[in-house]
């Protein structure tokens, strides 16, 4: 594993194991904002900023001091309070200096501290034993997975919004079934290769 | 004393179908997605969800008095993250195959939107005895639904049952294998969404 070669582990969290489709983190903020492309592309912005942060954070707190400590139960209890900090930390950084920014993806920050797509990210960069390069890039490539995803499918939510749909499956059942579609589809990825 | 009992009752029982967190409040999708490919499985997820939301309800409850409001939510954490590390580990020691299958999801049930939401929105405001009755009922509600699609996702994706064969031979040489990839997940919960919009077990929302 630690010997796996950076495009692969790109392309592996990017499609193969694509975090909400086949590995289904992260699902609230799937079905919750992906009503329009808008907010979508918010939400995705949002995640990879905090994502990528997250990872190293929590690397970095881990092998240094989590390790060493022998404190390893810890972890769970650790991160998310990290991330916790991390993303009310941002958010005051974004309001304060980079005002564009914080007006593009502010409302969203929030939402990511229960968001399990980062703190799934920083636990399958420990599961899987990378090291920080290859955490940076896994945390790049699932960020960028749910992304794709996401974006995907606000697509496909908006064209719904019109369809003529039986009562019963207005709403969250066809989402469902349209996600099971779109799974189907990134199945097709599977036989490339993936990190299991 | 007569008007007290129906209600008590209630907390217990509105999490059950009326109030049923997955299927009707559409949260803690995560792990009913992806940790029912077998009716074992599920349940275990289920298990493990329930402890914690049960244990840390009781201890929220317990403690609601002295936890300042400004803080309340990081504390609500510490107390699910500690819950959740002692299901970590139990599970490792105790259910080896059941931890490897469930994975990260295990650490993951500390984000799990409805132990926070219960945390937040009952037991910080109600008695001990309350709260765990509410936790009992929303545990019985998640572990009831992941249950019923980790058994419908193992008998048509695999023929079997807690893994013993319950469909003939012929089908389970060449199964639906469908209901338990991915995809299945997500169409099958959108099927059991549509009955309950149908029948309108949730009320007329």
């Amino acid at each position: 594993m630690s010997q796996m070669n950076p495009a692969k582990i790109f392309l592996a969290a990017f499609l193969v194991n694509n975090i909400i489709l086949m590995r289904f983190i992260g699902l609230c903020p799937f079905f919750g904002v992906s009503t329009s492309l808008n907010t979508s592309a918010g939400m995705s912005a949002a995640v990879l900023f905090v994502m990528l942060l997250a990872a190293w954070v929590s690397w970095i707190l881990y092998h240094t001091l989590l390790v060493p400590l022998g404190l390893i139960f810890l972890r769970t209890a650790v991160f998310i309070l990290v991330i916790a900090a991390l993303v009310q930390f941002v958010e005051m950084f974004l309001k304060r200096y980079i005002r564009n920014l914080y007006s593009a993806m502010g409302i969203y920050l929030p939402l990511i501290t229960t968001n399990c797509a980062i703190l799934g990210v920083t636990f399958l960069n420990i599961d899987y034993r990378f090291n920080i390069l290859q955490a940076t890039i896994f945390a790049l490539g699932t960020a960028c997975g749910f992304a794709l995803a996401i974006i995907l499918f606000a697509a496909i939510r908006e064209r719904l919004e019109d369809a003529p749909i039986s009562p019963a499956f207005k709403g969250y059942p066809i989402a469902f079934i349209g996600a099971a579609l779109v799974s189907l589809a990134f199945m097709g990825f599977i036989a490339l290769f993936g990190i299991s | 004393m007569s008007n007290k009992k129906p209600s008590r009752l209630a907390y217990l029982t509105s999490g059950i179908v009326k109030e049923n967190p997955t299927l009707i409040l559409m949260i803690g999708l995560c792990p009913t997605l992806a940790t029912t490919v077998s009716a074992r499985d599920g349940l275990g997820m289920g298990l493990a969800a329930s402890f914690v939301l049960i244990g840390s309800n009781v201890v929220v409850s317990a403690v609601r008095k002295l936890v300042p409001d400004s803080v309340r939510i990081p504390i609500f954490i510490i107390i699910i993250s500690t819950f959740v590390t002692i299901v970590d580990y139990l599970m490792q020691a105790y259910q080896p195959g059941l931890y490897r299958v469930l994975g990260v999801f295990v650490p993951l049930i500390v984000v799990n939107c409805i132990i926070l939401g219960r945390a937040e929105a009952f037991a910080y405001k109600h008695g001990i005895f309350d709260s765990l009755l509410d936790g009992l009922g929303k545990s019985i509600g998640f572990t009831l639904v992941l249950f019923i699609m980790g058994t419908i996702r193992e008998i048509v994706g695999n023929g079997t049952f807690f893994g013993q064969a319950v469909t003939p031979a012929w089908y389970r040489s060449a199964p639906m294998l469908f209901a338990i990839f991915p995809p299945g997940a997500f169409f099958l919960i959108g099927l059991l969404k549509a009955l309950v919009n149908k029948t309108k077990l949730g009320g007329n929302k």
